[in-house]
């Protein structure tokens, strides 16, 4: 064990002195800033990291436009701002120019078709914009869609389009697992669960009217706990997302999981969404040990009864539980390995509810895709993120990956919401 | 440790005493006396149920509230408020134990402009009267807290008029 370590210690060193020398090799200048802040992530060898910028406090979701601005949404405003604007105008990488707008704080933006579109919690707003110069027109702000459930837990919305002028949004399920009372243990859940009628699922909105709400829109999948990470792939047409899984397994039935097992279950699910797609939340959660949809324990589950999971939605790929996937991106840029080409990122906040076990998860991670099904298993992308030492509560962590996007020239963007950092990712510079 | 900070503590009232002015002496002298045998007292008494209290409280933290608050109280940021330091804590023992008792929706604890969103489970038919006041001194006496036991009484009292 204590080899081990040892070994993963000395790799990582090995690792993050390889990072440092590749990006010693901008200017002196940019190199002394990188020296002086550059955090602890650690990437596969090829890959260099540019901090863009720090210190934005709660930067969530982020998107660049195509001159290379990068637009961030902030769930906490800063200097009354909760879209913040980095543009480099030297090409090192670096913001030097920073400006915001927009007075609301919120999670989601992404760029379609001339417009910048932006999420508080409640509601969805959209902006003209100059993608040449990175020109945001804030006169021409339209609520697109208004009065969407926010309840405190799983409130913030994240936002994709599709290509035919359709907007998706995700809205979180104010709840564990639909019980009668919300995470007492005993208390059963609802059957059926009424939430499922204005949240736990993705609705789909037009992109061009304004002031929709539910009676305009459609719930186009149901049984989603939580959705903070979701992408239209382009290459198949369809959405993709990614469920946060349910909390207190053990907690609430030691007698079915033990602590370990509470912490590495549910499953955190990728699922490719067709429209009316039910994925089973809350009646349903994918059992890491069991490799199956299960009956969740609140419905009479024993982690044994399929029951009415059978027929739900299945997930294409699963990751060990309350990793807390934040964000997803499908990579369409050339500046990567050929491997890279059209396959998912996932950046994973990181756990809180696998304590008192260690905490897991505060990485970027890949999975391969081939025709929008993954072709591989999932790899660390980059870590490093937490700065943990063994046993570390979440709270410690000293960054946790947020939002992801794509450079116009294939560079990967991260953010971080813990101190608001923006790195850039980029291969073989 | 307690004991040793206990009489640093009484030692420190002392020297004050005396260094007031000497028309008050007389009747500085007896009160501080009886001050010290009034704490020796305590002191005695308190550090037993004291002890014996933050141990049997942080088996109940383990079971019932480190999922979310963590094992070093630091809690889960924009989720669940961290119980280090806090005057949700610290202050008022009433407005402490009501939050046991009855939980929270998510989202009224702010702490220096975060605010939480996880709901806090009421723990009124989980806990009984003995766990509740255990847990929050254990609350109180850790991760860097120093405050008031909670005692089985108060729970009790408060209890019954929040029925």
């Amino acid at each position: 064990m204590k080899k081990k370590f040892l070994l993963a210690c000395t790799v990582m060193i090995v690792v993050t002195a390889f990072a440092n020398d590749t990006t010693r090799l901008h200017s002196s200048a940019t190199a002394k800033a990188l020296k002086e802040d550059a955090p602890p992530i650690t990437l596969p060898q090829g890959f260099t990291s540019v901090v863009v910028t720090s210190g934005l406090g709660k930067a969530r979701h982020l998107v660049v436009a195509a001159n290379g601005d990068v637009f961030v949404k902030l769930e906490k405003l800063k200097d009354g701002k909760g879209i913040i604007r980095l543009h480099d105008g030297n090409g090192d990488g670096r913001a030097d120019e920073i400006s915001g707008f927009g007075n609301y704080r919120g999670t989601g933006i992404t760029i379609k078709n001339g417009y910048l579109y932006a999420s508080s919690d409640q509601d969805v707003y959209r902006y003209k914009i100059d993608e040449k110069t990175g020109t945001v027109d804030t006169a021409s702000e339209q609520k697109i869609v208004t009065g969407l459930v926010a309840k405190n837990q799983h409130e913030t919305k994240s936002l994709t389009l599709d290509n035919e002028g359709n907007i998706y949004v995700n809205i979180g399920a104010p709840s564990n697992c639909c019980q009668v009372q919300d995470r007492v243990k005993g208390s059963p859940g609802q059957d059926p669960c009424p939430i499922l009628e204005k949240a736990g699922g993705i609705w789909q909105f037009k992109a061009d009217k304004t002031n929709q709400s539910y009676g305009e829109g459609v719930r186009y999948a149901t049984g989603l706990r939580n959705v903070v990470g979701l992408d239209w792939n382009t290459q198949v047409n369809e959405l993709y997302v990614m469920q946060h899984g349910r909390d207190m397994l053990y907690q609430f039935y030691p007698d079915l999981f033990s602590q370990k097992e509470g912490a590495e279950n549910p499953s955190e699910e990728m699922f490719r969404i067709k429209k009316g797609a039910d994925c089973g939340w809350p009646y349903c959660y994918y059992d890491v040990d069991k490799k199956e949809k299960l009956l969740n324990p609140e419905y009479g589950g024993d982690r044994k009864k399929t029951d009415r999971c059978a027929d739900k939605t299945k997930s294409i790929v699963q990751f060990p539980g309350h990793l807390a996937p934040n964000a997803l991106l499908f990579y369409t840029g050339n500046q990567f390995p050929d491997k890279y080409k059209n396959g998912a990122f996932i950046a994973f906040h990181g756990s809180w509810n696998r304590a008192p076990e260690p905490q897991a998860g505060f990485f970027v991670v890949f999975v391969p895709f081939k025709d929008g099904m993954p072709s591989g298993k999932w790899e660390v992308f980059a870590d490093g993120f937490s700065g943990f030492t063994q046993g570390a509560s979440t709270g410690k962590a000293k960054y946790r990956p947020c939002g992801l996007a794509q450079g116009p020239d294939g560079s990967l963007y991260v953010s971080d919401d813990n101190n608001g950092m923006i790195w850039k990712v980029s291969y073989g510079k | 440790m307690y004991n040793f900070f206990g009489w640093q503590l009484v030692t420190g009232n002392l020297h004050l005493a005396f260094t007031q002015h000497s028309k008050h002496m007389k009747k500085v002298i007896p009160a501080v006396f009886v001050f010290i045998f009034a704490t020796a007292f305590a002191i005695q008494q308190q550090p037993a149920g004291l002890k014996a209290a933050i141990a049997r409280g942080k088996t109940v933290y383990e079971n019932a509230c480190l999922a979310c608050h963590q094992q070093d109280g630091s809690g889960v940021p924009n989720m669940n408020p961290p119980l280090a330091k806090t005057k949700w804590v610290l202050g008022d023992k009433k407005a402490l134990t009501k939050i046991i008792l009855k939980g929270l929706q998510g989202g009224e604890i702010e702490i220096d402009g975060d605010t939480f969103h996880n709901p806090m489970p009421p723990q009124e038919s989980v806990l009984n009267d003995q766990e509740i006041a255990d847990v929050l001194t254990y609350v109180r006496n850790s991760f860097g807290n120093k405050a008031s036991m909670v005692t089985m009484a108060e729970v009790k009292a408060l209890r019954a008029k929040l029925k």
